[in-house]
This record gives C-alpha cells, structure tokens and sequence, in this order.
C-alpha cells in the first residue's frame, strides 16, 4: 500500500487555531501519514522556539464560551457575557482569558500545544516555515525551532500536489 | 483477556489515546496484545478507525461505568 499524504497551511496565530494543524498532523502521523506542514503569515507563531506569542482572544469572538476553570460545578457552569467594549479597554484581558483557557485544557487532558509539536515532530512530520512572511515580520531564523525548514509556495506545491488531502487552516 | 502490555489512557482526550496506542504498539512484537484503558468517549469510534487504517486488529472492546477498554493485537 503507498503511504498516503497529507499537507496542510497553517495560517492561524492563535492558541485555539494551533490545535488543528497539530492534532489532524500528529494524528495522520499515527495512521502512517507522510505529512507537511507549511507555516505562513501568523501561524509562524507555532513554530517559534517561543510559544508566548500563541495566545486566545474572546474578542469579537462570539462563539467562544467564557466560562471558569474553578470553583463549584454551577459555577464553573455561568456563561460570562462580557460585552467587547469593556474586554477591550481592560489591559491584560487577552492574558487573562490565555491562562484561563489554559487551566481548562490542563483540567480536560488536552495536550498542550508544546506537547502536540514535539509528537509531530517526533512522528517525522515535516514543518516549513515561509521565508516571505519571515521576513515580512522581521522575524530571523534563530527565532525558531530546530528542523525547521524555509521555503516558498513553490515548495509547498512540491508536496501537496502529491497529496491524497489538502488543507488550509 | 490476556494481554501482554497494559496503556493508561484514562483522563486524556484526543488525540492523545491514539498516539500513546500507536506509541505503545511500536514498542511491540507482531500477534502480542496491547490493553488500553481510556475515558475519552470519542476513544471508541478512533479506536476502530485506527485499526482499520493501521492493519491492527481490534480484538475486544467493552464499556464499563464511563471506562472503556480495548484490546488491540498488533499486525
């Protein structure tokens, strides 16, 4: 049987957006997949040595619960409705909702994204990283991880013509 | 049921469970059994589908109080 491929664009710079790439590319992996991952605009944040950057915004986000990691069960269960307007003159309210957000995927047995990059990476799944946008953010290649390689929508083409599934995220 | 190595899973979600299987089979020899102990209830229908695309057997899978176990013979 040949090995089927999957390529993916990660385009996302967000905690919640990181998931996907992540768990669809270690899961193929899994499966026996060959698989790659092209990195572009502000999904580079994924690949950075540092992970900060990934953060979660409620902002003009309605489909995004916002309810807390602790406390009593009805609690737990309350619905915050906090208008955009009074998210967005609070400093600090995206850092907040990130280590919120944070405690909930540690509370469900979610792995965490660091921990989700690494089995990628252990799996062999190939990351690339855009040179343009690299350079379009004033980023240098020193600012990610090892095994990371850097190459343009001609390098993408190479591999995911190939492949038996295509997606962007 | 026998088996010859035993995977906690419990408390993890997707799609954990299914890289520690894949994990835990790769440590395995042909025809041995893994045992999985998982309470993700997305677990049963990945399970399934992981054998199907991997070539491993699911041997016997059962439900108990919110635990799900698996036996899976590696291929």
């Amino acid at each position: 049987m040949e090995t089927k491929k999957l390529a993916m664009i990660a385009t996302k710079g967000t905690l919640d957006w990181a998931y996907p790439p992540f768990i669809l590319a270690s899961t193929a992996a899994a499966l026996g997949y060959e698989v790659q991952i092209f990195f572009t605009f502000y999904g580079l944040q994924m690949v950075r040595k540092d992970l900060s950057g990934l953060k979660i915004s409620p902002l003009g986000n309605p489909g995004m619960p916002m309810k807390m990691p602790f406390g009593p069960k009805w609690f737990k269960g309350i619905n915050w409705n906090i208008p955009n307007a009074v998210q967005g003159v609070i400093p600090g309210f995206e850092s907040f909702a990130t280590s919120l957000m944070k405690m909930t995927i540690a509370n469900n047995g979610v792995a965490t994204i660091p921990e989700l990059r690494s089995l990628c990476q252990e799996a062999d799944v190939k990351f690339i990283a855009c040179q343009m946008t690299v350079e379009l953010f004033g980023f240098s290649h020193s600012d990610f991880i090892d095994g990371l390689e850097f190459g343009g929508a001609a390098t993408f083409f190479e591999f995911a013509g190939e492949s038996d599934i295509c997606l962007f995220i | 049921m026998e088996f010859n190595k035993e995977l906690d899973a419990r408390g993890l979600n997707c799609p954990l469970p299914i890289l520690r299987t894949k994990k835990a089979l790769a440590e395995m020899a042909s025809g041995e059994i893994l045992k999985v102990l998982a309470t993700d209830p997305g677990s049963v229908k990945d399970m399934q589908a992981f054998a199907k695309q991997t070539g491993n057997d699911l041997v016997n899978s059962a439900e108990a109080g919110g635990e799900y176990t698996f036996f899976m013979k590696k291929k």
